[in-house]
């Protein structure tokens, strides 16, 4: 088997940190590798360092048999290797065709750009791979599945044989998936070699040839995905047995708590974003709003926990009207938010877990005593009950600076905070956004266990694996408005994805 | 992740010790003062003996001690040190306060008047008047702090624009009152003042007044508004993370106009007590003190903190007052500017210091990593 990259022996230290730990990775010639692990596994690191974007303490690198030295990412290009990462680097106000040579920009004889030549290119390497991406199209006027094609064809552009997807379906709707799968078959066909780095363990199976797991900064194996279960897959990578399915009573429904009427909210630059919602949250429901990412999920968040101003319509909590109640209000009422931006609103990174488990009722007994004096040793010993409840993991106790903690441990104490204060509604966008197996069980377990308190649930998720698995009640959104409202069982995540499309961005033109 | 945290070295101990990088900082200073002072041919030991007798009275080369030295720096280190509040203050809450001088000088510009018209009674007198000029100093920085929280008006733009309204309205006033001249009026009666004979005498006659008492009281007040109370909590929220403080409930326009607020009465005590305390008379100001942007260096070494921000002001009085000393010692007096320039480029540069540290402690790890 003539291999493509080898790795041998790769070590690569941060302060204080060892990313890779004599990490080996062997990828065949056109064959589809998958690297798999938990967030902060090295995953990353490993691949900075065929990129050429990070220099290895020691091992080898050889690409097609040849020992390389990839001081920059330059080397790393002209060796044919190619990245697609994970947060797009384009130009939004520029063409798909100006975003893909930038850098190495045609000229003609007089040096002048001749960017109808490239735009030839482009149009050919699309059709070629089944892109369908209209070269002369505005970035910001194509979806994000469409922009991610221009990342691919960006290194195709450059000649890459080797193409290393960074968490290439962490942004894409289901359909988007599949499209990306057929087009990694495709490429793969014609002779490319494909690295995906990936804690998804269906996408693996259903793409990859062989996979290659990561643990804590060490190689743990590299097995044949065709022979090997995703049980297998997920105890390799995390280290112990996984549970995938999550277990649930049915729910015991009760009153209305969280009733949503009309609402219509505006975006920062003053556009509705959400028009005429209506939804009902009843005690001991979670109901789930499935959509692609910009539907008016965070416009409907922002009103309803008070952080933009409500337009139009009602939001009545426990029959309060608090429609345009001040956000401090709503929070005393019983509103608990677990906000979709976690490091924008979630967290004071520069404050401690202390002061973060405290953020939303520190000026209130038994915290705050008389004349507004803080009771620091009252509110360090509750942090240490969230942070034993919650197992979060904090090298310093509940001094721990929050900034420092892990992305899993800073949304526990998030998590921790807002069920500590038992809210009455709970507000929970994204949860699991970004996190390891292993906290994402935790946390949707939790959740879980909050709805059979008798609490009323709301949840936004881009991740349909997410709403089907924990929700009672699913309504769909689309251009702001409800398509649907369903049970449970009566959808499939197929149907689901239909109406979420119903409204998404036209796809980039059919080039 | 393996990690290797336990074993911190001296140098990154230091750096994550924001105190212990400003003493550094401050010596990194010293050394290039001392350099400099060196090449335009002067011997820098005057400097020290200069700074020496400022800090201590006790004059080297003839051996005499004088404790009036002392008294004078504790005394122009007040200004230097509640002006340094004006700014700390503000920027706990997210804020960039420059407009301490001109909150500092409606400070002023209100004690001269109430030192001049207001009751003589004694005892009620100077209280009136350094409380008056604490609640202009708030006014002054709270106008800012409501622009800025409910329009979006850059607290940087606007409060440089109110220094220099303040400096010409305190000029407009000022030429009003009793026996003004083009540059001072008349005296202030006795019970203005905030003279205090007790200071005065074991400091053999410095200016010494009661405004170091009230200095101290700021420290505490600041200290304790900050570290102790829900206030605090809420402003420093607000500081960290403006977005995140408002989802938790906490009333960020209310936090900004209040920090914004206190800043400026701590700026405008400073104004009051240099009024009342080192002149006799009102002035009729030409030009800035400076105290007020003083005050941002001063905060910025003491890290907004109030034990270092009382200790760099206490620094930047004492080299204050050693400027004449060193006068007399052939050392020209620029070169404590020099040294605060200095200071603050290196506070500045702590960012490059940090990442220098954090490469030699990668390098040490490496080494260790490969000798397993």
């Amino acid at each position: 088997m003539e291999h493509a990259i080898e790795m041998i022996g790769i070590t690569k230290t941060f302060p204080g940190v060892i990313a890779n730990d004599n990490v080996t990775l062997e990828v065949a010639s056109q064959e589809v590798h998958a690297l798999l692990g938990e967030n902060g596994a090295g995953k990353s690191t490993l691949m900075s360092i065929l990129f050429g974007a990070y220099n290895a303490d020691s091992g080898t690198i050889r690409i097609h048999g040849n020992e390389v030295d990839i001081k920059d990412p330059n080397v790393a290009t002209e060796l044919g290797i190619g990245m697609v990462h994970q947060h797009f680097k384009l130009v939004h106000n520029y063409t798909v065709t100006e975003n893909i040579v930038l850098g190495m920009e045609p000229k003609n004889r007089l040096g002048v750009l001749d960017i109808r030549q490239a735009e030839k290119r482009v149009a050919k390497l699309s059709d070629m791979y089944g892109l369908r991406v209209d070269p002369t199209e505005l970035v910001e006027n194509i979806t994000v599945g469409a922009q991610q094609r221009v990342e691919i064809l960006k290194t195709l552009y450059r000649n890459a044989k080797i193409i290393i997807f960074d968490e290439p379906t962490a942004v894409l709707t289901p359909q988007e998936i599949d499209e990306l799968i057929e087009i990694i078959r495709r490429l793969k066909a014609e002779g490319k070699t494909i690295l995906l780095i990936t804690h998804k363990l269906k996408e693996i199976k259903a793409v990859a040839d062989r996979c290659t797991v990561l643990r804590r900064g060490k190689y743990i194996g590299t097995v044949d995905v065709s022979t090997a279960t995703e049980q297998h897959l997920a105890e390799m990578m995390v280290g112990r047995a996984v549970q995938f399915e999550i277990e649930k009573q049915p729910a015991q429904i009760g009153d209305v708590v969280l009733s949503v009427r009309n609402l219509s909210v505006a975006d920062g630059l003053g556009n509705l974003k959400l028009k005429d919602f209506s939804v009902d949250v009843h005690r001991g429901e979670i109901v789930g709003i499935a959509g692609v990412d910009g539907n008016g999920q965070t416009e409907l968040l922002y009103g309803l926990s008070g952080l933009s101003p409500v337009v139009q319509g009602t939001i009545l909590l426990d029959g309060n009207d608090i429609t345009h109640a001040t956000i401090r209000r709503r929070i005393e009422l019983g509103l608990g938010h677990i906000p979709e931006d976690r490091q924008r609103h979630g967290l004071v990174s520069d404050f401690t877990i202390s002061e973060n488990s405290v953020l939303k009722n520190y000026y209130k007994a038994p915290f705050s005593k008389k004349y507004g004096i803080l009771d620091y040793e009252k509110i360090d010993a509750d942090a240490e009950d969230l942070i034993e409840q919650f197992d979060i993991r904090a090298g310093r106790g509940v001094g721990t600076i929050a900034g420092s903690l892990s992305g899993g441990n800073q949304q526990k104490v998030i998590v921790a905070r807002e069920i500590h204060l038992s809210p009455h509604v709970l507000l929970v966008a994204q949860p699991t956004r970004g996190l390891d197996v292993g906290a994402i069980e935790y946390i949707r377990h939790r959740i879980i266990a909050e709805r059979d308190k008798g609490r009323a649930i709301l949840l936004v998720s881009f991740e349909l694996d997410e709403i089907m698995n924990l929700c009672d009640r699913i309504a769909t959104i689309s251009k702001g408005a409800v398509v649907g409202i369903f049970e449970q069982h009566e959808v499939t995540e197929r149907e689901i994805g239909m109406m979420m499309m119903a409204g998404a961005k036209s796809d980039g033109g059919e080039a | 992740m393996s990690t290797n945290l336990k074993k911190e070295t001296l140098a990154t101990r230091i750096l994550g010790s924001d105190g212990a990088v400003s003493v550094l900082v401050v010596l990194l200073g010293f050394l290039v003062g001392t350099i400099l002072v060196g090449m335009v041919g002067r011997n820098p030991l005057n400097m020290y003996k200069a700074i020496l007798q400022a800090l201590s009275g006790y004059n080297i080369d003839n051996g005499r001690m004088n404790v009036r030295y002392i008294g004078e720096t504790l005394n122009y280190s007040v200004p230097f040190i509640l002006c340094g509040f004006s700014m700390a203050f503000a920027a706990r809450a997210g804020l960039f306060n420059i407009g301490g001088e001109g909150q500092y000088i409606m400070g002023m510009t209100v004690a001269q008047i109430i030192g001049l018209l207001g009751p003589a009674v004694t005892g009620l007198h100077w209280i009136l008047a350094i409380t008056g000029a604490m609640v202009v100093g708030a006014f002054w920085g709270g106008i800012v702090g409501i622009l800025k929280a409910k329009f979006e008006v850059s607290e940087v733009v606007s409060t440089i624009m109110l220094n220099y309204v303040a400096l010409y309205l305190s000029r407009i006033i000022s030429l009003q009152l009793p026996g003004a001249t083009t540059y001072k009026t008349a005296n202030y009666p006795d019970t203005a003042l905030l003279n205090n004979p007790f200071f005065r005498t074991i400091t053999n006659n410095s200016m010494l007044n009661n405004g170091f008492f009230l200095m101290i009281i700021a420290v505490v007040v600041y200290w304790f508004i900050m570290e102790k109370t829900n206030l605090g909590f809420g402003l420093r929220a607000t500081g960290f993370n403006r977005e995140a403080a408002r989802c938790s409930g906490i009333p960020v326009v209310k936090s900004i106009a209040i920090s914004m607020a206190i800043a400026g009465a701590f700026a405008g005590l400073a104004g009051g007590i240099v009024a009342l305390g080192s002149f006799r008379y009102g002035r009729v100001l030409s030009g800035m003190d400076n105290y007020g942007f003083n005050g941002i260096a001063v905060a910025l070494v003491g890290n907004n903190t109030a034990l270092g921000t009382m200790l760099a002001g206490a620094l930047f009085g004492l080299l204050k007052n050693s400027q004449a000393l060193m006068q007399s010692k052939q050392i020209p007096k620029e070169i404590t500017f020099i040294i605060q320039g200095l200071i603050v480029v290196f506070i500045a540069l702590r960012a490059a210091i940090a990442l220098y540290f954090a490469w030699r402690s990668k390098r040490q790890l490496q080494k260790e990593v490969l000798k397993k």
